[in-house]
């Protein structure tokens, strides 16, 4: 396993470092646009809802597979880009869905007093959304985002089919030409858990902090 | 001219008809008491006069602004307008100090240091100048809606609208709230509307008392000609059930 290690540790490096970009990356992305589609689900507005609707149960309901396929083989068509970016969109969009369901049910389960009270003190709806309805939202959904935070790290492997040369992929590379598979498997792990294990012990550090 | 003038304003929820053809005038200054019984539109006529609920027909002016026409600003009357509610609705996430100083300095632009001497200024009014570091969840009922008094005055609006202000909260806290509402309706100019079960503050503090049922305005009368005298059967008949236990 050492052996393996050494010698092929800078493809695992590369891997890794691709994965861990990939993952930050479609972080962000997934939360900025789950948080909006959380927001256009709660907003009093009908046909707005509608549309929010639309699109989370598109990218909850089909596998993470296709939804990445059809970037990078179907947009691809008309939008030159890479496995690279057209895998991380896949992932961003389709964890979007999910960590948009997740805050709102956050949004839901804050008092609707308090959206009430901010409106009568002179808020605008979208100052109580920010200021007042989000910050007690997020710190409820806190533990279920961070389910969805690792699933996403879990899930950049989907990088290996569209050739995104993330952990996964070069993990399959060293497997078929060493025939070593065991060992390097094992390592592919090993590196994802870098990744997830401390991730995991933020969010729980974050859940106790802010409880 | 009235502070909030209402005219044949309807109100319904789906087939429910919650307000039916209020007329009413408060003026400019006056404390107004809303009572009657449960259900019977004292809340969803007070909620109406923010906005808070949206009438289906008829006018309500408040301020010199007709809104319930379409493209009245909300945000703009919400400004002279404060509420106090049963449930308090003090920001969860934002200690005592933070909740009266937000709005005046989102809303208002109030300068920082005014802000918060203002706001050390009204909670010491409301007794609770120790409590300005606290959160919410950390005070009692009595004292929650206090600084809930002390949020809405920090607008210096021209109307203050409380809702049931002492319903949520237990019998040995309700005295030091209506102490701080007696306070205001002494000392201020505002014009107060109060929806409330305390007919010892109605008598006391009200110039004018409003008894509604079944969503319309039965009888309006000045606070003592009420409580002597009532003229309609109906507000006799919830009078003595209140009053005589």
């Amino acid at each position: 396993m050492i052996n393996i290690l050494t010698t092929h540790w800078s493809d695992f490096v590369h891997g890794f470092g691709i994965t861990l970009l990939a993952s930050i990356i479609a972080l962000i992305i997934s939360m900025i646009l789950g948080t909006g589609f959380a927001i256009l689900e709660v907003l009093p507005n009908k046909f707005v809802n509608l549309v929010a609707r639309i699109y989370i149960e598109i990218f909850r309901n089909i596998p993470l597979l296709v939804v990445t396929m059809f970037f990078y083989v179907v947009v691809t068509q008309f939008i030159k880009m890479n496995g690279l970016v057209a895998g991380t969109i896949g992932l961003s969009l389709y964890t979007s869905a999910f960590i948009a369901e997740t805050v709102r049910a956050g949004i839901l389960s804050v008092d609707k007093g308090q959206m009430e009270g901010a409106r009568a003190n002179g808020l605008t709806y979208w100052q109580a959304m920010r200021i007042i309805i989000l910050p007690q939202a997020f710190k409820i959904v806190i533990p279920p985002l961070g389910n969805q935070f690792i699933n996403l790290v879990k899930n950049s492997s989907i990088l290996a089919f569209v050739a995104g040369f993330d952990l996964m992929y070069q993990g399959n590379e060293i497997a078929s030409t060493t025939f070593d598979t065991i060992d390097t498997y094992i390592l592919v792990g090993v590196f994802y858990l870098i990744i997830t294990l401390p991730l995991s012990y933020y969010m729980r550090y974050l859940e106790h902090k802010l409880a | 001219m009235a502070m909030i003038e209402f005219k044949n304003v309807e109100k319904y929820y789906g087939d429910f008809h919650a307000l039916k053809n209020i007329n009413l005038e408060i003026e400019e200054g006056k404390t107004v008491v809303l009572i009657g019984p449960s259900g019977s539109g004292k809340s969803t006529l007070i909620r109406t006069i923010n906005g808070l609920e949206q009438i289906q027909a008829g006018d309500l002016t408040v301020y010199g602004e007709n809104i319930a026409k379409k493209k009245s600003d909300m945000n703009i009357l919400r400004k002279n307008v404060g509420m106090v509610f049963q449930h308090f609705n003090l920001y969860a996430n934002k200690t005592v100090l933070e909740n009266i100083m937000l709005a005046p300095r989102i809303v208002l632009k109030r300068d920082e240091k005014e802000n918060r001497e203002i706001a050390e200024k009204l909670l010491e009014m409301v007794g609770l100048s120790d409590k300005g570091n606290s959160y919410p969840d950390m005070l009692s009922g009595g004292q929650e809606q206090r600084v809930a008094i002390a949020r809405s005055l920090a607008m210096k609006p021209k109307v203050l609208l409380f809702d049931e202000p002492t319903s949520a909260l237990d019998p040995e806290m309700i005295g030091d709230v209506l102490e701080v509402m007696k306070k205001i309706a002494r000392d201020s100019d505002m014009t107060m509307v109060v929806v409330t079960h305390e007919m010892g503050f109605a008598k006391q503090v009200a110039d004018q008392v409003i008894f509604m049922a079944e969503g319309a305005i039965i009888e309006k009368s000045p606070a003592k000609e009420f409580f002597e005298n009532p003229k309609e059967e109906r507000a006799k008949q919830f009078l003595s059930q209140v009053l005589n236990h």
